[in-house]
């Protein structure tokens, strides 16, 4: 019987696994599990894919690299031509050999490097969904802080990789982190000895920087990478609110077979993509730049994209600021760009959910994400923080921008200069300002339909344009969220005048709360909506009437699939 | 306004006002109901959605195998074009390959597999009241029984030992990093009085006659790059050399004497963070780090005209020798490069 | 009133006003960014006489009758054939409009109009000739000698591979990738407006052919792809998030959607 040999012998694995180690259990745990479908909860996922390409070429990478820096010739009959018998260290030639000898060599390198730019965009995507969703709002406050760790340590990642060719380009970023760390009060001379090994550039750091970069790091991000995912698993997916989406349920498609064959379907779409750009698209070809040399240095010397807010602020910064104080040297003008912006930036972020429960005083769980529009001081914040990074990356290209657009390189820097302050606070206002727009504009829907374009004359003559009203599942969308008002605080002073603990604490959480929720719009209520019908008949005339009768749909979600 | 779901709280909660027995906010209506797709109703819609999945499938299968034989009967024979169409072909096959089968998993489960949505419930985080009184009666029975608050002596012990344990790993990972850890090397370069000036790379001595109005040559002391430390050392030492016409220097200037006939000699390591400041204007007589933009002008001793460095450019006081060869007074009077705490010290 | 009103609120309302938006940023940069201006076409001859009979009626406004030089341009006395035939091919000179720098642009004057300018102008004063052929044949140079020298003189201004970079105040190192063997060699020579000069000491005959020979070599395909300028990590970023999260964010949204 040929049909049911592979079945017995399927039955009889599935047997072995359960009496080992209870298999049974974790399919009826695992392979139901609902997973619910939006785009953006796949930013996360294009990160991990991105990191699984990552170990994979990394590995291949590791086969050829050599991570020496002791001097060599490269040969004189080798590729490419404009290296033939230069000096260089075994590093760079290594990366030359593999670029150029090896079958496939060129093309995992480039697939490793565009991989490692996708990384770091996709974690900042996904970060970017997750902050104007309110996901990280309670119980996932620390996977927030799990997630900052690990953008933290993939731009060590990315840093450490960059330089491993010792390349002039790569060369020049580590002359610049040797400045900076020089630069740190009291400890920065023996801080740049302890990096590399003694004096700069020295013939420890490349392997310094190789073990790092490939087993360190990377064993802290899988280390993360786990707990980040097991914290999914524990708290289930958060959902977009929508009929039916509540914070005690999860609504979506099981993981098998639904979730397995499109989250790992899109795996393969994530390699794929990365693959075609290796294939076509060159990047980091580090021929030409040349071995590193502390002479040379090349126009358009800048780091990876996810380091160029760090290169904007150094460049942005006027050199004024450096002083001396008793003889000795503190040298704020690197300083300042180099670490105090950067520590508040991230700082503000990695911080943010425990700032925004302290001005909410919520102490619910969350699992209905907010439209952005809803939390318009969140999204407004958001929005300006972005846009400062987003502005010291570009002050980190301002000579590519001076030669593209034709304008003054010093124009452009003073011009940054003052967008630097002016800027979070314009963005933050008009972001703010369109949020409550959105919102207002979302009750205007709710209490009078959407527009149809429709224009009818009424019998007295008048023309009035039909409005369509919503279903109860489209006007649930915009009516099922809460607008936090700024908390309350009771009074100083007790009925007895005595005068309370805690009072100054107090009325800090209520002075934030005010900045957070002061400005709001609250949603449409069923008596306001009743309401709004009865002032405009014409509102409900033919044509606009064509909506699904709420009664008899309402509960119709509660009968399907509920697997638990 | 009637449901039959019961009202779950948070986001979707139903109240009723206080007052009145009307609805505060509305109810949520449960789920939409389901459509079915094309696929559901139609045969051959599923059947069509299904092709669709096997011929991409069978894209992928193809450009896998395509990778492969493009490895074995491509060869690369010291051209770069060879190894741009291996490179290709390699990347091609494998980028197809992946997005073949990506795509076709997905369309797939898009079209075929079951998109009724389903629920799953979900719980507090919190434990229940009774767990939670579990849990803290078994932290403190297991601290009673260890004892650790009645014998203080051993909770001391314990930690005091337990803070010492990584010292023996740690003192000597840190103590070894940093090499000698003699930091004075950052107050000294290999430019000694006598020594010639080379251009950077050929390591060919300049003549001062050589050395035109205009002109920018890369330096670094002669023999450099047959001494130890050829590279630490170099990291100090390069410096630009450019002259200038006499009359647009103030010859009474500090140090107007290490100067050698408008010619000026300063060191190429940035202030600001270390990079070649090695971008010369020779119209404006003004030298920019491409790394920041910070501009220093020679003419004026190479103070910041612009950009992120505080400090000027280290100066080598310059002379010729007997056969007209540049050659340098001594080391340069401060530490080159960029500022650290120690540095006036 | 209200199908205005419906029309504005219509869902590509949005994109359309971006649109304009750009469209006035474009219209507004391009009045204030200087634009080029045409310059008169010029006579046709082929010695000294011929060459200043050009220089009168074309260069002396600005370098003075004499070539001594005058207020707007530098004294031409001793910058030698090579400066005169890099500037005026190139398009440089004569130059058309006030800028921080003169640009590249289609030269004014043929190739013998060209040779009649730089003899007369040599005539003033010794100064640097025009190399031969054989002295700029990137094929006699060798293109790893001139990575060292390329990148240690000149990739500070012009980029690691010759795209070209920016200075202060407006003032650009011009792209080399499509620059003629010659001019690269006659700029070295001659040091062109904010180029520094490389003279024979500092960069002998030999050394120049090589640098030339490494630019050459910069413009074969290269063995990754696409090049995609040439400009480093920043158009590597852009690129990153143009292509790779543009395609992967359209592939999350098929993905999602639910099918019809």
């Amino acid at each position: 019987m040929s049909t049911s040999t592979p079945a017995r012998a399927a039955g009889a694995t599935a047997d072995f696994l359960d009496t080992r180690i209870g298999a049974s259990k974790l399919v009826k745990e695992f392979a139901r599990k609902i997973f619910p479908d939006h785009w953006s909860f796949l930013l996360g996922e294009i990160a991990l894919y991105s990191f699984i390409v990552l170990l994979l070429s990394g590995t291949f990478l590791t086969m050829f690299f050599v991570p020496s820096m002791a001097e060599i010739h490269y040969p004189e009959d080798a590729l490419p031509v404009t290296m033939q018998g230069v000096q260089m260290s075994e590093a760079f030639a290594s990366t030359l050999k593999l670029s150029f000898a090896v079958k496939g060599g060129l093309l995992m390198r480039q697939i490793h490097h565009w991989a490692a730019l996708m990384f770091m965009a996709a974690i900042v995507t996904h970060m970017l969904r997750i902050f104007f969703t309110g996901a990280f709002r309670k119980p996932r406050e620390l996977n927030w802080i799990v997630g900052f760790l690990l953008m933290v340590l993939g731009l060590v990642a990315g840093f450490t990789g960059y330089s491993l060719p010792d390349d002039v380009l790569s060369g020049n970023g580590l002359r610049i982190t040797d400045g900076i760390t020089k630069g740190v009060p009291i400890i920065g001379s023996y801080a740049s000895f302890l990096i590399f090994g003694g004096e700069f550039p020295g013939v420890d750091i490349i392997p310094r920087m190789f073990t790092a970069h490939i087993l360190v790091v990377p064993g802290l991000i899988l280390a993360l990478v786990a707990v980040h995912l097991m914290l999914v698993v524990v708290h289930k997916h958060t959902q977009y609110p929508g009929p039916g989406r509540t914070n005690k349920n999860v609504v979506g498609f099981p993981l098998f077979p639904v979730y397995m064959a499109k989250a790992g379907g899109f795996f393969f779409i994530v390699f794929g993509v990365l693959a075609l750009m290796g294939a076509t698209m060159s990047i980091n070809a580090v021929w030409n730049y040349g071995p590193y040399d502390p002479s040379p240095v090349s126009a358009g010397a800048q780091p990876d994209w996810y380091m160029l807010f760090l290169e904007g602020s150094l460049r942005m910064m006027p050199g004024q600021a450096e002083f001396v104080v008793g003889g000795f040297t503190v040298p704020l003008n690197v300083i300042i760009p180099a670490m105090i912006v950067p520590g508040i930036l991230l700082g503000a972020l990695a911080l943010y959910p425990f700032i925004e429960a302290i001005a909410t005083g919520d102490k619910r769980e969350h699992h209905v994400l907010d439209r952005p529009r809803n939390v318009p001081f969140r999204t407004a914040f958001g929005v300006a923080v972005l846009a400062e990074l987003i502005m010291l990356a570009l002050a980190g290209s301002n000579d590519l921008i001076a030669t593209h657009f034709s304008l003054s390189i010093n124009d452009i820097t003073n011009t940054f200069r003052v967008l630097f302050f002016v800027l979070p606070v314009v963005t933050f206002w008009i972001t703010k300002r369109i949020c409550l727009g959105l919102q207002r504009r979302d009750r205007e829907i709710v209490l009078h339909g959407r527009e149809t374009g429709t224009i009818i004359r009424m019998a007295t003559g008048e023309y009035v344009e039909v409005h369509k009203p919503l279903d109860d599942f489209e006007r649930w969308t915009l009516v099922g969220y809460e607008a936090p008002r700024p908390r309350e605080i009771e009074p100083a002073e007790d009925s007895r005048g005595v005068r309370r603990k805690g009072y100054r604490l107090d009325s800090f959480k209520a002075a934030l709360s005010r900045v957070f929720y002061e400005d709001r719009i609250e949603p449409v209520t069923p008596a306001e909506l009743a309401a709004a019908h009865s002032h405009g008949e014409h509102d409900m005339l033919p044509g606009g009437t064509d909506n699904v009768e709420p009664t008899a749909l309402a509960g119709s979600g509660q009968d399907t699939g509920h697997t638990s | 306004m009637s449901s039959k779901q019961t009202p779950a709280q948070g986001a979707g909660v139903g109240v009723r006002g206080r007052d009145s027995g009307t609805l505060e906010r509305f109810e949520n209506p449960g789920l939409h109901p389901h459509k079915p797709r094309q696929a559901d109703i139609n045969a051959s819609a599923a059947k069509r959605a299904e092709r669709q999945a096997v011929t991409l499938f069978a894209i992928s299968a193809l450009a896998s195998v395509g990778a492969v034989v493009g490895y074995f009967m491509i060869p690369l024979d010291q051209t770069v074009a060879s190894v741009r169409l291996s490179n290709l072909t390699l990347g091609v096959g494998l980028g197809l390959g992946m997005l073949g089968f990506g795509l076709a998993a997905v369309h797939w489960a898009k079209t075929l597999m079951s998109d009724v949505e389903r629920i799953d419930e979900r719980h507090d985080q919190r434990g229940s009241d009774e767990t939670r009184a579990e849990a803290v009666q078994l932290l403190k029975d297991g601290a009673a029984d260890s004892g650790i608050a009645r014998r203080p002596l051993l909770k001391g012990a314990v930690v005091g030992a337990l803070a010492l344990a990584p010292l023996p790993f740690i003192v000597p990972l840190v103590g070894n990093l940093g090499g000698d850890w003699d930091v004075s090397k950052l107050r000294h370069t290999a430019w000694r009085k006598g020594r010639r000036l080379a251009i950077d790379p050929t390591d060919t001595p300049i003549r001062a006659a050589d050395v035109t109005v205009g002109s920018i040559f890369s330096v670094m002391p002669e023999g450099l790059s047959e001494e130890e430390h050829y590279l630490e050392e170099k990291a100090k030492a390069v410096v630009v050399l450019v002259r200038v016409d006499p009359r647009e220097l103030d010859e009474n200037a500090e140090h107007a004497d290490w100067a050698y006939d408008g010619i000026l000699a300063f060191s190429k390591i940035c202030t600001h963070v270390g990079c070649p400041v090695a971008l010369y204007e020779q119209q404006t007589h003004h030298l920019l780090c491409p790394c920041h933009q910070s501009t220093f002008d020679v003419t004026d001793g190479a103070k910041v005209v612009f950009g992120p460095a505080k400090r000027p450019l280290p100066q080598l006081p310059i002379a010729v020798d007997d056969e007209g060869y540049l050659v340098a007074q001594g080391d340069f009077d401060e530490p080159v490069g960029p500022s650290f705490w120690e540095r006036l010290k | 009133m209200k199908a205005l009103a419906a029309s504005r609120r219509h869902r590509l309302a949005p994109v359309l006003l971006v649109l304009l938006a750009l469209l006035a940023t474009g219209v507004v940069y391009s009045m204030i960014a200087p634009a080029p201006k045409a310059v008169a076409e010029a006579a046709n001859a082929d010695d000294i006489a011929t060459g200043e009979a050009l220089f009168v009626a074309n260069c002396a406004t600005c370098h003075g009758i004499n070539a001594q030089g005058g207020p707007a341009g530098p004294s031409l006395i001793g910058v030698g054939a090579a400066a005169v035939d890099f500037q005026v091919s190139s398009g440089r000179m004569p130059m058309s409009s006030n800028g921080p720098q003169a640009p590249v642009k289609p030269p004014q004057f043929t190739g013998e109009q060209t040779a009649a300018l730089a003899a007369y102008v040599a005539s003033l004063g010794p100064g640097p000739s025009i190399p031969t052929e054989e002295m700029v044949d990137p094929t006699l140079g060798n293109a790893a000698a001139g990575m060292e020298l390329f990148r240690t003189n000149c990739g500070q201004c012009h980029n690691a591979v010759g795209a070209g970079g920016a200075l202060s105040e407006g003032k650009y190192a011009p792209s080399l990738m499509d620059t003629p063997p010659s001019e690269i060699y006659e700029a070295m020579l001659t040091g062109p407006q904010s180029m520094p000069v490389f003279n024979d000491a500092n960069i002998t005959p030999e050394e120049k052919r090589d640098v030339i020979a490494y630019l050459v070599a910069q413009r074969e395909p290269a063995a990754g792809g696409l090049t995609l300028g040439g400009l480093g990590p920043v158009s590597e970023g852009l690129w990153v998030w143009v292509v790779g999260i543009g395609l992967l964010i359209g592939s999350a949204i098929w993905l999602g959607a639910k099918s019809s």
